[in-house]
């Protein structure tokens, strides 16, 4: 069995290699081949899930060392693979979401004619992602980190010829790197503190590490978690990251990547239990997270940019959750699993209204799309309640047991905490009813579509003719089936870990504690229930009962600077990319005329010498001679002279 | 220690004089058969990948510290000896370069061909690929020397060859006028000649200065005189000789603030001339350092330390932040190899393990990736006629396999996991972070600005609208792909499987830390593998 | 006679010797000039070997004139090449030399 584990990264690595060498002999099969390869993965994880069920709770994991990575003088990195609970969650839902997204990906791709590159990047994609979680040390831990970075940079540029989609991409690489640097930091502190940076002899030593040490490690682990989760404040690449195609946005930007946040800290549970000043600083991002992304997600009318805040503010939970420690860990990854689930059928419903609205994104243009998507209004509908928290369905109990953590963390700091969760569990029910409202309900507000020229789009269905209106039409098959099937999840995946013992079964590799929360547990779900209610009712006064205006009003302050992501981005504007254009041509002036400079002046120095020197070389023999009985003279001079001293 | 000398075939020697049998008979082509004689150059210069190859398999990591050693006498009366050795870092650089001149020579196949104008009696062709080889005979010899004033020689003595790669062969792709152009090609090689002349002569002083102290030239000698304590230097002494030696070698590294003939020099000459100068001959310098300044100077390298771990900081960032303000193509990788060259010297004097390990595969996969890179670039711009980033745009669209490899050599540049360089990058992180962990934090503030300037660089080429300029631009030829894809192959291999370089190398490290009688910091909490 | 005199002589005639190199214009004066030069340093030298009593200094005054006398060989025979292609033995005309 240990030997499978290997097999599970091979066939997408595989499928990638094939599909990105192959060229355009595999442009009309290897779409099949791509979702063929994630989908064998897919069984080899439900192969490894059955065995491992077979085994009692503390056997559970599988290793596998396949060679020695990067061996120096006391330094050595092992190609080695770790199979534990932890990572078998996240192998089935990046194994599961991935294929059911290839599979959606070929109806919406279908007409790009390089749909054989997106399903080789879809591939590399799920290839480094099950490296990152099966890695059994840091090193190679940040292998798959920077390998879905590449993924993610690739997909997000995917339309290339767009410059937006090309800054997108580019800014999220840049962003991630900054996280990165936090990770190389955290395992060079690992390095010098333990001397390796394997999981197992890490977590093993951690209890002997000084804590300031330890809370260094754990501050840098979570810089490295804020850039590819998109926390404060790293997040801003997350919304402009939407510029990919719609199914990278549910698998990478949603489902799965940008989780790695919350698996890096729930993974290095044994350090940051360690050092509660870095896991106070968890929660706090993760607090400041969710309300952010919830707040800017009620602003955008993009339905991709309103569910990428959507996405921020989630993932803000379940890093809050993993800051809690032993109490909050398995809530975390719970959330994390039902999020993979709704957010990405989410997102799929998403791509299906987009693809049959021309790709149009405003949702300001679309309503009463249900009666004309009616397996899409149902689905997104599913997805829709999820993660508003209805009671019964999977966000239900994610959340509430989330927010009923973040109440037990005791003192002061649980009780705002938990009134930090129970108003971004309101403000999630307002935006998401929003969205839902604006897109499914009221009138049509359909526009024919922009001119070509003035929206470069090309999304695969922009083949339509300029300045045609729109018709809403239900999405193929392959779009529909996996919508479906998410939907299923979205509804069930809560109720299934709640009563099939989800915290038994990650328990032994995370640990667990029962919180003692000052707040019975029936009380924390009725006041969940209640702020959604509220959430909800406030939504629909303003979007369900009035009409929805086609051109946004100008709207408050606070919308105004919610829709430009509160500002982070003209802050990032104005400090990173102008101070630092300023700073690199500056440094380019003081290096061509600083450092350059005082080279070319000497070189003009000697030159400017020897033009004078030159000069006395005016051919007269009789200048020479006297410039021979000079020089005698000054030697037999200064020879006298030296005598008489 | 009693190695083998001069025993059976003379590898070390065939191998340097193969390419430089090579040279000769490349020059001598009759001036019509130019393609005869870029055959020839290729040829010789795969056998010369052949012999280092072979010399790299009979390298035994477990053996002597210098292995296949030969030694003759050559000046009596001065004890200079024509004496040769490789320890591994030596076959690890020995192997870059024959790796990548029969590369440099595919790319430049075109490269010095006659314009229409010109006769018939076009002799520059032989003359290129004549130089080409010729520079690949000296830098190899130069690994492979043992003797402190056998290498001063070559060590000058290459500048000659290279000198007219620079100032005769010029890009053909510049903005201005033809004059405009050769000015600026022999400001360039000048420039080249000048900075590296004037860091030879202080050398120069300081061999003199070792001869009269030591009496001798034999590293080997020296190095274990001064090891085991038979040969006393004056701290002040050692200290100078360390600094002329070091002032060389900075210059040909190059380190701050020592570099600007880099991006002139890279940017006036063909790619891969260019590659030839950052990958190959750079490395040089780096090698010497690492095994002249810390074999004969192991107190004065400790002194000095402080300050040029400081001037390797200042390299890998401000390189990188001019990097980002380039606006030539060029240019821009010759900013992003001081930064990487920053790196390396940063590796070097940190002084453990991880560090100089990592430095000595760092020179390896520097070479490697900024080759695959500055070719890709190069094969760009021979399309476009231009160096300018501002005159490219979308060619994805339209040459998605040149774009494709670029952006693979970019990624190499940036120290991608999976990727050679990210081996050797991250060994030089932690290398220096367990010594200097402000210098190491610092340091690796450089993949975020590396990843900023090659995707700002790919960005700006590649992507967007595509330019009605670049329209026609076809994608990569056979000729082409040839040289890309083995070099990428080897990006990808050694990112995986670095051992077969490391196994190499490590016992290598491990005798230059014990020159300079460094250990390597010890991890805080110890047996933690015991505890497992 | 106090032999110091020949010295003060010949630094008499170097000087003239000199003076003459620096300011006469015609190559045969300066030729002749240099001569006198010569042979104020021979003059030297003879006085030298009879003040320290030795036979060192005449040995070299004779090398001097075999010297000499090849120097004017050759000088002459410049000067009268420069002649023949200038017609002029001024030593200005022959500024060729010059960068």
């Amino acid at each position: 069995m240990d030997n499978l584990i290997a097999l599970l990264i091979a066939a997408p690595l595989l499928g990638a290699l094939v599909l990105l060498l192959g060229g355009r002999r595999l442009d009309k099969s290897g779409h099949w081949l791509g979702t063929l390869l994630a989908a064998v993965s897919f069984v080899i994880g439900l192969v490894l899930f059955a065995d491992m069920l077979g085994k009692s709770a503390d056997d559970r994991a599988l290793h596998q060392t396949l060679y020695t990575w990067i061996p120096v003088e006391g330094f050595q990195a092992d190609m080695a693979f770790r199979l534990d609970q932890l990572s078998m969650t996240f192998v089935l839902l990046i194994t599961g979401v991935g294929t059911l997204i290839h599979v959606y990906s070929i109806g919406y791709m279908e007409h790009d004619e390089r749909r054989r590159r997106f399903f080789g990047y879809l591939n590399l994609f799920v290839a480094a992602m099950l490296l990152l979680v099966l890695a059994d040390n840091y090193l190679l831990l940040y292998f798959g980190w920077e390998g879905v970075g590449l993924a993610s940079y690739l997909l997000i540029g995917f339309w290339q010829h767009k410059p937006t989609a090309a800054t997108a991409a580019k800014k999220a690489f840049l962003v991630n790197r900054v996280g990165d640097m936090g990770l190389s930091i955290a395992i060079m502190l690992m390095f010098t503190t333990f001397g390796t940076f394997a999981f197992g002899p890490v977590f093993e030593a951690s209890g002997q590490a000084s804590e300031g040490k330890l809370t260094a490690i754990g501050l840098m682990l979570l810089l490295a978690a804020c850039g590819k989760s998109a926390q404060v404040p790293l997040q801003s690449w997350l919304g402009d990251a939407m510029e990919g195609p719609t199914p990278v946005s549910a698998l990478i930007h949603a489902a799965t990547m940008v989780t790695a946040g919350v698996y890096l800290i729930v993974r290095s549970a044994d350090i940051f239990d360690a050092a509660p000043d870095a896991q106070l600083v968890v929660t706090v991002v993760g607090a400041v997270t969710l309300l952010f992304g919830a707040i800017v997600g009620c602003a955008k009318d993009d339905i991709k940019k309103a569910l990428a805040g959507s996405t921020m503010s989630q993932i803000g939970y379940m890093i809050l959750a993993a800051g809690l420690g032993p109490i909050g860990y398995v809530f975390a990854i719970m959330h994390l699993v039902t999020h993979g689930f709704f957010k990405a059928g989410l997102f799929l419903g998403a791509g299906s209204v987009m693809h049959g609205m021309n790709d149009e994104v405003d949702m300001r243009k679309y309503g009463g799309l249900r009666k004309y998507m009616p397996v899409t209004f149902v689905t997104f509908g599913l997805g829709y309640l999820a993660i508003i928290g209805f009671p019964g369905l999977s966000g239900f109990f994610s959340k509430d047991k989330i927010i009923e953590a973040a109440f037990a963390k005791g003192g002061t700091e649980g009780w705002i905490l938990g009134a930090v969760t129970l108003l971004g569990a309101a403000i999630t029910a307002y935006y998401m009813t929003r969205v839902m409202l604006m897109t499914f309900f009221g009138e049509k507000r359909w526009q024919p579509a922009p001119d070509a020229d003035q929206a470069p789009s090309a999304e695969p269905a922009a083949e339509h003719a300029a300045g045609a209106m729109p018709h809403p039409h239900e999405s193929p098959k392959s779009m529909v089936i996996p919508m479906i099937l998410l939907a299923v999840g979205s509804v069930a995946a809560g109720a299934v870990f709640e009563f099939a013992g989800f915290v038994e079964w990650l328990e032994p590799v995370t640990g667990f504690e029962h919180g003692h929360s000052p707040v019975s547990a029936a009380a924390v779900t009725a006041a969940t229930v209640a702020v959604m209610v509220i959430g909800v009712g406030l939504a629909y006064l303003q979007y369900g009962r009035r009409p929805v205006p086609v051109v946004a009003p100008r709207g408050s302050l606070l919308t105004r600077a919610a829709r430009r992501d509160l500002l982070q981005d003209d802050f990032n504007h104005a400090v990173f990319v102008t101070g630092g254009t300023h700073l690199t041509r500056s440094l380019v002036y003081v290096d061509h005329s600083l450092v350059d400079g005082v080279v070319n002046g000497t070189a003009a120095a000697v030159g400017g010498l020897s033009g004078r020197l030159r000069k006395l070389q005016n051919g007269y023999a009789r200048t020479y001679a006297v410039s021979m009985f000079g020089g005698t003279a000054v030697l037999i001079a200064a020879t006298l002279l030296m005598r008489a001293v | 220690m009693s190695p083998v000398v001069n025993a059976g075939f003379p590898l070390l020697t065939a191998t340097a004089l193969l390419p430089a049998a090579g040279a000769v008979l490349t020059a001598a082509v009759p001036a019509a058969r130019r393609t005869a004689a870029k055959w020839l150059a290729l040829l010789v210069s795969l056998a010369t990948l052949v012999l280092a190859a072979v010399v790299f398999a009979g390298f035994e990591p477990g053996g002597d510290r210098y292995q296949f050693v030969e030694s003759y006498s050559w000046i009596k009366d001065f004890g200079v000896r024509y004496e040769l050795g490789v320890d591994g870092i030596g076959v690890a650089l020995i192997a870059l370069t024959a790796l990548l001149i029969p590369f440099v020579i595919l790319a430049g196949w075109h490269d010095a061909d006659p314009l229409e104008t010109s006769s018939k009696r076009w002799r520059p062709t032989q003359g290129f690929f004549a130089l080409i080889l010729m520079v690949e005979a000296m830098v190899i010899l130069s690994f492979e020397a043992t003797d402190v004033f056998l290498f001063y020689i070559l060590f000058e003595a290459m500048l000659i060859p290279m000198y007219f790669l620079i100032g005769g062969f010029g890009d053909r792709a510049h903005s201005g006028s033809d004059e405009n152009a050769a000015a600026q090609r022999s400001y360039a090689a000048v420039k080249f000649l000048l900075y590296n002349l004037v860091g030879g002569l202080i050398m120069l002083a300081a061999v003199i200065g070792l001869y009269v102290v030591a009496g001798n030239f034999s590293l080997t000698e020296i190095a274990e005189a001064r090891a085991n304590g038979s040969l006393e230097m004056a701290t002040s002494t050692e200290r100078w000789l360390f600094l002329g030696f070091f002032f060389a070698f900075a210059v040909k590294a190059p380190l701050w603030p020592l570099h600007t003939w880099l991006p002139n020099a890279m940017g006036e000459a063909t790619a891969p001339v260019a590659v030839l100068i950052t990958a190959v001959v750079d490395k040089v310098g780096t090698f010497a350092m690492l095994r002249f300044c810390l074999g004969l100077f192991p107190e004065a390298s400790k002194w000095a330390t402080p300050a040029i771990v400081v001037l390797a900081l200042i390299s890998i960032v401000y390189g990188a932040l001019v990097a980002v303000g380039q606006r030539d193509i060029k240019r821009l990788v010759a900013y992003a190899s001081i930064s990487h060259f920053g790196f390396i010297i940063l590796g070097i004097f940190a002084m453990t393990s991880q560090g100089q390990s990592g430095a000595t595969l760092y020179m390896v996969n520097h070479g490697i990736s900024t080759a695959a890179l500055m070719l890709v670039a190069g094969f760009l711009i021979s399309r476009r006629g231009s160096r300018l980033i501002a005159d490219y745009g979308g060619v994805q669209k339209v040459a998605p396999v040149l774009a494709g490899t670029f952006l693979i050599g970019g990624l190499a540049t940036l120290s991608l996991p999976g990727l050679a360089p990210f081996v050797s990058e991250f060994l030089v992180l932690v290398g220096t972070f367990a010594r200097y962990p402000v210098a190491g934090i610092v340091a690796t503030t450089g993949i975020v600005l590396a990843a900023l300037y090659t995707l700002v660089l790919y960005q700006r080429t590649m992507t967007g609208p595509v330019k009605e300029e670049v329209r026609a631009l076809p994608d990569l030829r056979a000729r082409e792909l040839a040289v890309v894809v083995p070099l990428i192959a080897v990006l990808i291999f050694l990112g995986v499987f670095p051992k077969p370089l490391t196994d190499v190398v490590n016992p290598a490290v491990r005798h230059t830390l014990s020159d300079v009688r460094q250990k390597d910091p010890q991890p805080q909490i110890q047996n933690v593998e015991a505890a497992k | 006679m106090n032999p110091v005199n020949y010295l003060y002589l010949a630094a008499l005639l170097f000087t003239i010797g000199a003076a003459g190199v620096l300011i006469r214009r015609n190559a045969i004066v300066v030729f002749m000039c240099v001569e006198l030069m010569l042979n104020a340093c021979n003059l030297a030298f003879v006085t030298f070997s009879r003040m320290h009593g030795n036979l060192d200094g005449q040995i070299i005054a004779f090398f001097t004139m075999v010297v000499a006398a090849a120097e004017v060989v050759v000088g002459l025979a410049i000067i009268v090449s420069v002649f023949r292609a200038r017609h002029s033995a001024s030593v200005d005309d022959a500024s060729l030399m010059k960068l």
